[in-house]
């Protein structure tokens, strides 16, 4: 067993367990732990694959931005998860019905699953020779020259997502009070302070 | 013996001598540096400063090290021990495997990724672990807070390092540091380097590196007249140790970032004079000494104002900096100072 496959084991066992824990771990923040585990390591795993730019993107945005969101707001939380708990018994029969019927359309699928005979020639057609260019460079070939329309879709589709929420939130309060940054910016010191003379015993 | 070195285990063996080279001079580097920042600080503000144990008071830093070593490790009721002690690991270990990536010279560097700019980014947002799980472990209010704090402002501050970092791969044309340092060589030597074209980015990458480290004015995480120390309150003895050896670790990291990405790692500034490891060691300790002078003169940020300048200074103008590289670039503009990819992948 070369060192590769030893790595192979390891992140890949990791990954497992660690989704286990995900699930059976009894408070949610050791949950979201566990599960930035299992980001890491199949990032590991895209490593190995020779996909390091997609190793490092899925540590950038998936454990640097989306379970640090995650963890916030289970942090935040406040809810007595030892009595979501007890209540789980009553769910078990029907969460294990989902999860059969699940299984067995997954069956299905992979049952009459067939792949046409020119994918692969297909899919090497477009690819670059990953032994000339860099995983960077190909990637960024290939989105931004065949499939620019697809990836432009997609970045409107996040933009319009961004903006439904940005309207879905936004009140403007007109009854609190607000900072102007430009006016305490441009506030001239010699017009805020006064001096005056007072002559003693008369006051302003 | 050199037959050995070539051999499987001979690898492993020279690649663990590496890393332990590396280990051996962040660790070294980072004695004298709590000692320099501390020495300049003081000197700022006219006092003497650690002056009795060593010569010059050059091993108060041990001292001080071995002083937490040596004492209790008090963990809070209520806390969560497994997370609580965890947190400090993860803030040293992954301010230290950020080193692995960077160059020192023309060729050493202990891992030549062709995405080490995106390893590094990938460490940094992973920094944020250590802060949060350190607050939310100690059960207990001002670490909470200043653990939520920390991580809101090193996440805003991540978004323009990043776009700051993107304007410089931009005229690259590589994520690979060394190709970065390469397509600074020029025949103008201190001139040739990034920060000429880069300007006004060389000013944004700095205050962004201050309030991702969360060193003053942008130290809100432990402002200690309000959250008396953040998430480090209830920490004592080698966790809190290793929190603020990863801290400072993490500093160093920034101002080896900045002397790559702009100021040519190890290249020398003058063409007739050789390159080395010597010239990048001395950029990163002139960026510290910037560090530890706004440390020293610069009064502390308020919150809001922190995330307004993340937001809606830095963000947008870092965002249009980017386009306008990239016109740059393309167009081959000022004799294609913006567009180096003769060098690069």
């Amino acid at each position: 067993m070369g060192f590769a496959d030893f790595a192979f084991y390891l992140f890949a066992i990791t990954v497992v367990t660690s989704g286990l824990f995900v699930v059976v771990s009894r408070n949610p923040v050791h949950s979201v732990l566990w599960l930035i585990l299992a980001f890491l390591s199949s990032a590991g795993l895209f490593v190995l694959l020779g996909a390091e730019f997609v190793a490092m993107l899925l540590i950038i945005v998936y454990v640097g931005a989306v379970a640090v969101l995650f963890l916030f707001v289970v942090m935040m939380l406040d809810v007595d998860f030892a009595e979501l708990r007890g209540e789980l018994a009553k769910f078990v029969p029907l969460a294990g019905l989902i999860g059969v019927i699940l299984l067995m359309e997954l069956a299905l699928v992979f049952g009459v699953w067939e792949t046409a005979e020119n994918a692969t020639a297909l899919r090497d057609a477009v690819t670059p020779a990953m032994s000339e260019t860099q995983n960077t460079a190909a990637l960024g070939e290939l989105i931004y020259t065949k499939y620019i329309y697809l990836f432009q879709a997609a970045g409107l589709i996040l933009l319009v997502a961004m903006i439904g929420a940005i309207v879905l939130t936004l009140r403007h309060r007109p009854d609190i009070k607000r900072q102007n940054i430009l006016s305490q910016i441009y506030r001239d010191p010699a017009e805020q302070m006064e001096l005056k003379d007072i002559k003693p015993g008369q006051g302003l | 013996m050199a037959d050995f070195l070539t051999t499987g285990p001979g690898i492993a063996l020279i690649i663990v001598a590496q890393c332990l080279a590396v280990i051996a001079f962040v660790m070294i580097s980072l004695l004298f540096l709590v000692y320099g920042d501390r020495k300049i600080w003081a000197a700022v503000q006219m006092r003497r400063g650690p002056n009795v144990v060593g010569i010059f008071g050059l091993l108060q830093t041990v001292a001080d090290a071995l002083k937490y070593v040596v004492k209790e490790i008090v963990i809070p009721a209520g806390a969560d021990k497994t997370v609580f002690m965890l947190a400090p690991l993860i803030a040293f270990v992954l301010a230290m495997i950020s080193w692995a990536v960077i160059p020192f010279s023309d060729t050493w560097v202990l891992a030549d990724l062709n995405v080490a700019i995106l390893y590094i980014f990938a460490i940094g947002s992973l920094e944020v672990y250590g802060v949060i799980m350190g607050g939310w472990a100690s059960n207990s209010k001002y670490p909470f807070l200043g653990s939520l704090r920390s991580a809101a402002q090193m996440i805003s501050y991540e978004v323009s390092i990043g776009l700051i970092i993107i304007g410089v791969v931009l005229s690259t044309g590589s994520l690979n540091f060394g190709d970065i340092v390469r397509a600074q060589d020029g025949d103008y030597g201190f001139f040739s380097w990034y920060w000429l074209p880069h300007l006004p980015m060389v000013f944004l990458f700095f205050i962004s590196a201050l309030a991702e480290t969360n060193r003053p004015p942008f130290d809100l995480p432990e402002a200690e007249s309000e959250l008396v120390a953040g998430y480090q309150v209830e920490y004592s003895s080698t966790p809190f140790l290793l929190f603020m050896a990863g801290e400072y670790i993490a500093i160093f990291l920034m101002c080896a970032l900045i002397s790559l990405l702009f100021f040519g790692g190890w290249l020398s500034p003058i063409p007739i004079l050789p390159d080395g490891p010597l010239w990048m060691v001395a950029k990163m300790s002139f960026f510290f000494f910037m560090f530890a002078m706004v440390k020293a003169i610069v009064p502390r940020y308020r919150y809001d104002q922190l995330m307004r300048l993340g937001w809606k200074v830095f963000l947008p103008f870092s965002l249009a900096w980017v386009v306008i590289v990239a016109f740059f670039a393309q167009y081959g503009a000022f004799g294609g100072a913006y567009a180096r990819w003769a060098v690069g992948g």
